[in-house]
């Protein structure tokens, strides 16, 4: 069996941040195992620009953004190894992988950073009723065949849902020639980026139907179309309003699930709601060694962010293996209002730094403030004009604000 | 008159309020950076995009593209129907950044290579 200091699975931005970020604070042996041929992750078949603005200070397309990591990771001695599939995590940290090249392997880790990503929620969490023709695709599946593999699914097309990846696939079919004839979402808002519905759907003349959703899937061998309702506020579809239309192709950017089956593999349980690992603001798990960054830990809206936590968890792993770790200092749960949806990390354990805290709101909200209270003490107030569930936020706690032997930090929404 | 637009320079995405007079514009407003108002102003009088797509290459490959500066919006499908029919081939060698189609439509934008 080999043995690794730090074994990174995942090679997206957030495995490829963390393994810079790992060497850069002194941890050498360094294995990323990504399973796809090439580093980048899904930012290989997202061609569309607008990654890096935050990390790069420019408009850099998915690949661009990626080869920009990989040629920061390629600077240092780190293995990688490509075409390989980890099929499990053991509690003691020993991971299986597999490859065609190596066969099955047994590698004894050090420390385990988790970057697997997340996946599409597919058809059949959705309940849509109807036939089972093809021409049914998940947005990403769709994205890969059109940017990575150069075929078109379909020629008219209807898109349920509006989240990021829905509205880049509008533009995207549109584009190379096909009619997207409607984007369906069944929330009363678009889960996407405003400027995607702007110059996605806007751009092109192509009807976004807020609280509506597909009833019905028609054709036998092919999609031949769907019928389209309107949603009441309970979600219900609302007699009367069906419409139908037809279609070759249909889409579904329904929502991501971090894809979490090695974790658990591994013994950690899942929050709930983000369904991703729990961690502190080191994004250390529930395991000791093992740190969870990126999409399999929440669903980002930014490769930015994702970015940025991967270089949290990769330097954590580094300290953690050098034994700079410091002892728990405190034990601090964060939760949250049910406005506030979530928030990450879920546990603070040590007070001495800065701690920027994301979350995700339930519902539009405006002109609302965000609190962090700590105890019963109001620590941050943070005013905010709009907060949307598509857009991510976060707060800082300021290093020291928080007594060590607090016991809850809440994060809540009130009126301004 | 006033236009509303949504700003799509990043993705905080601001509302935001154009005064118009005729087509010259008065005053900008919701911006909460300068490249809004920028976004606004050309938005209002020479609406312009960057085009991301793709390139068949000479030997099969999918290759990422995208014009290295926005183009106007209406020649969006033309500069397609340009880029579709392009078939690089330089001998299996594409670096990111290279020109492979130099200012196409008289745009003064070049289709770039934009990724592996």
């Amino acid at each position: 069996m080999r043995n690794a200091e730090l074994v990174i699975i995942g090679g997206g931005p957030a495995g490829m941040c963390a393994a810079v970020s790992a060497y850069n604070a002194g941890a050498r042996d360094i294995l990323v195992i990504e399973r796809d041929s090439d580093l980048g992750g899904i930012l290989r078949q997202c061609i569309h620009n607008g990654f890096g603005l935050h990390r790069f200070k420019e408009e850099l397309t998915g690949p661009e953004y990626a080869y920009k990591c990989e040629t920061e990771l390629k600077k240092f001695p780190i293995d990688v190894w490509c075409n390989t599939i980890v099929t499990d995590i053991s509690k003691d940290k020993i991971i299986t992988a597999m490859s065609s090249e190596r066969g099955v392997e047994k590698i004894q880790a050090k420390a385990i950073i988790l970057a697997m990503g997340c996946r599409e929620r597919p058809r059949g969490a959705l309940n849509i009723p109807g036939t089972r023709p093809a021409g049914i695709f998940s947005a990403g599946t769709a994205q890969k065949y059109v940017n990575m593999m150069g075929y078109m699914p379909g020629k008219n097309v209807v898109i349920l849902g509006s989240g990021d990846i829905g509205l880049i696939m509008a533009r995207r079919m549109t584009l190379e020639g096909a009619k997207v004839h409607a984007v369906c979402e069944v929330m009363p808002y678009s889960g996407g980026l405003a400027r995607n519905i702007e110059q996605c759907l806007n751009d092109f003349d192509i009807p976004l139907y807020l609280s509506h959703t597909v009833t019905d899937i028609h054709g036998t061998d092919r999609i031949e179309g769907v019928t389209v309702s309107q949603v009441d506020e309970k979600m219900q579809p609302i007699k009367g309003t069906e419409m139908y239309i037809e279609c070759d192709t249909l889409l579904l950017s329904v929502g991501l699930i971090p894809e979490n089956e090695l974790s658990k593999s591994a013994g950690l349980t899942l929050d709930s709601i983000t369904r991703g690992c729990r961690v502190d603001q080191s994004r250390q798990t529930e395991i000791e060694g093992v740190f969870a960054c990126g999409n399999v830990l929440h669903v980002h809206d930014l490769a930015d962010f994702v970015s940025e936590e991967g270089e949290v968890a990769g330097e954590s792993a580094a300290k953690y293996i050098l034994g700079k770790t410091n002892t728990v200092k405190c034990n601090i749960n964060v939760t949250t209002d049910g406005k506030v949806r979530y928030s990450v990390p879920q546990k603070i354990t040590d007070t001495s730094e800065d701690i920027k805290l994301y979350y995700r709101v339930s519902q539009v909200f405006d002109n609302v403030t965000v609190f962090a209270e700590a105890d019963g003490e109001i620590i941050v107030k943070q005013k905010k004009v709009k907060v949307v569930p598509g857009e991510m936020q976060y707060i800082v706690i300021k290093k020291d604000t928080l007594k060590k032997d607090a016991k809850e930090l809440k994060i809540y929404i009130d009126k301004a | 008159m006033n236009r509303e637009l949504t700003c799509i320079v990043c993705p905080m995405g601001c509302r935001l309020t154009v005064e118009l007079d005729g087509k010259e514009v008065v005053s900008v407003s919701g911006n909460t950076c300068k490249r809004g108002e920028v976004y606004a102003k050309s938005e209002c009088t020479n609406p312009v995009r960057v085009i991301t797509t793709t390139v068949r290459t000479k030997n099969g490959k999918i290759l990422p593209v995208k014009t290295d500066k926005p183009v106007p919006k209406e020649l969006m499908a033309d500069c397609m129907k340009v880029i579709n029919g392009l078939c690089p081939d330089c001998n299996g060698e594409f670096s990111m950044g290279k020109i492979i189609c130099e200012n196409i439509l008289d745009t003064g934008a070049n289709i770039v290579v934009a990724g592996k």
